[in-house]
């Protein structure tokens, strides 16, 4: 492998200044957002920059704790996000949707790290963080999307579900009617992002193993089994979310709350 | 069939006591918002008590299965809702939501005519005027000839001459099967035509009960 080309300091400081003189373009044209982008970019500077930090103590001190708290703050901060983002989620499905996350993604994270990516050890922070941070944050676009659809779509079709009920339909037949676009709609954007892969754009991981001297042909392996992943996490997450999150729209009288 | 005992649901409706008998029709009538609905989906299950038993077949209404017990008494609501496709697909799903057998389009196609529809089972659900929608639904219903029926103004987006159509059919169909048929209606003609007994509903109570014979 080369070695990995420096960004130097100067050379990111010519971004920023890059990024004000569009901003005050923004500015002088009344666009608006000019705040919103500003604040968006300082606060990715300051998380990234933090997380660099860390990062850095963690690679250097290797442990399976700092590893497995890695993950769980991964997971609770993609839980609440997703509350955060949908909002007005149910008790009830706010407690399916953290079963789903750590079940879905738990699962997957560890087939992948132990058995496919077979890393060693399995902790090893350079590796096991990363992946499971794409695993989770799909998923959470999964989870919310497939959430939204699903509350939305339980709310919409009321009367449409009731009058299957009356008729002695099974609620779980029943809400298939909603659940099967609530999934479709969860797993849109991993589909979409597989079909446009290599051709429209090129996946992050890869683009970065690939600027970091990475040679093609090892960048797409890593890329084909992440993808693989990713997929698998959202499809297991996303279908734990629906399966017993449409149970919660029923009382054990098979009536609707 | 079912024996109502001290009903209190919300501040909507209050049932001191009522009997409703097998193999009857039985018209409930009264002002809007004076709880008819309110009563058929109780018999349904589909809302449950806040006080009082509701005894169905001499067993607490709530120890059955709610999903069995609506496939034996099945409720036609007031606005009844197409599935999403066409009229063969709205049969399809409504067996498939009651885990029934898959059935022919001869069965389909006999149903239409029962409920007057001249209509091919490719037409979409979702262009079919309101009439048309409320009988697509009462086929549904009789696709599963439920034991008692439950109908909550099953006429009430036809014409005179349709409605008397659809009301006789329903009864026929009822008293040949020996079923029972319950049954809202803002007609009066139609409870004093075919009901055994009549119950007017009043603000969330009951005014009147008439039978055959006179008033109870
Ligand atoms: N889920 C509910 N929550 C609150 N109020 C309700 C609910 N269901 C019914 N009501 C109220 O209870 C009363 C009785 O309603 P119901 O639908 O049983 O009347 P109805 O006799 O069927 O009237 P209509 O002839 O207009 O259909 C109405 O005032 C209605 O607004
Ligand atoms: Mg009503």
């Amino acid at each position: 492998m080369d070695e990995i080309k420096d960004v130097t300091l100067i050379g990111l400081a010519t971004a920023y200044v890059f990024l004000l003189i569009l901003l005050s373009l923004l500015r002088r044209e009344k666009v608006g957002h000019q705040w919103e982008l500003l604040l968006s970019t300082f606060r990715m500077t300051i998380q990234l920059v933090l997380v660099g930090y860390i990062l850095t103590y963690i690679f250097d001190n290797p442990s399976v704790w700092f590893s497995l708290i890695a993950l769980l703050l991964m997971q609770g901060f993609a839980i609440l996000n997703t509350f955060q983002r949908v909002g007005n989620v149910p008790r009830d499905m706010k407690r399916i949707v953290v079963v789903a996350m750590f079940i879905g993604t738990g699962i997957t994270i560890f087939f992948f790290v132990l058995w496919v990516f077979r890393v060693e050890p399995w902790f090893k922070p350079q590796y096991f963080i990363p992946l499971a941070g794409m695993m989770i944050g799909n998923s959470m676009t999964g989870i919310t999307l497939g959430i939204d659809a699903l509350l939305g779509g339980m709310k919409d079709n009321r009367a449409l579900i009731e009058n299957a009920l009356m008729m002695g339909g099974k609620p779980s037949l029943i809400v298939k009617e909603v659940s099967g676009r609530a999934f479709h709609q969860a797993l849109l954007p991993t589909i979409n992002s597989m079909m446009g892969m290599g051709i429209v754009f090129l996946p992050g991981m890869m683009t970065g193993q690939i600027l970091a001297g990475a040679p093609p042909l090892l960048a797409i392996k890593y890329q084909i089994a992440m993808m693989l992943g990713i997929l698998g996490s959202v499809v297991l997450t996303v279908f734990v979310v629906i399966k017993w999150g449409s149970a919660t729209f029923f009382n054990h009288r098979a009536q609707m709350k | 069939m079912f024996k109502l005992k001290n009903i209190k649901f919300r501040d909507i409706l209050t049932v001191d006591e009522l009997e409703l008998k097998a193999q009857q029709v039985t018209c409930i009538v009264g002002k809007s918002g004076g709880g008819k609905t309110t009563l058929l989906k109780l018999l349904n299950n589909l809302i449950s008590a806040d006080s009082g038993t509701i005894l169905y077949k001499d067993r607490e209404i709530d120890t059955y299965n709610p999903t069995t017990l609506r496939r034996e008494v099945m409720m036609l609501p007031q606005q009844p809702v197409m599935f999403s496709g066409t009229i063969r697909e709205n049969f399809n799903k409504t067996l498939r939501f009651t885990e029934r057998e898959p059935a022919s389009d001869e069965v389909f196609k006999d149903l239409l005519q029962q409920v007057g529809l001249n209509l091919p089972l490719e037409a979409d659900t979702k262009d079919l005027s309101g009439g048309e929608k409320q009988r697509v639904a009462l086929a549904r219903v009789l696709l599963l000839h439920p034991e008692t029926l439950l109908l909550d103004e099953p006429s009430s987006a036809l014409d005179d001459e349709t409605e008397d159509f659809i009301i006789s059919m329903v009864v026929d169909y009822t008293r040949k099967r020996k079923g029972t048929l319950i049954m809202v209606t803002h007609a009066m003609s139609v409870a004093e035509r075919f009901a055994d007994v009549t119950i007017t509903l009043f603000d969330g109570k009951i005014q009147r009960v008439d039978t055959l014979n006179g008033t109870l």
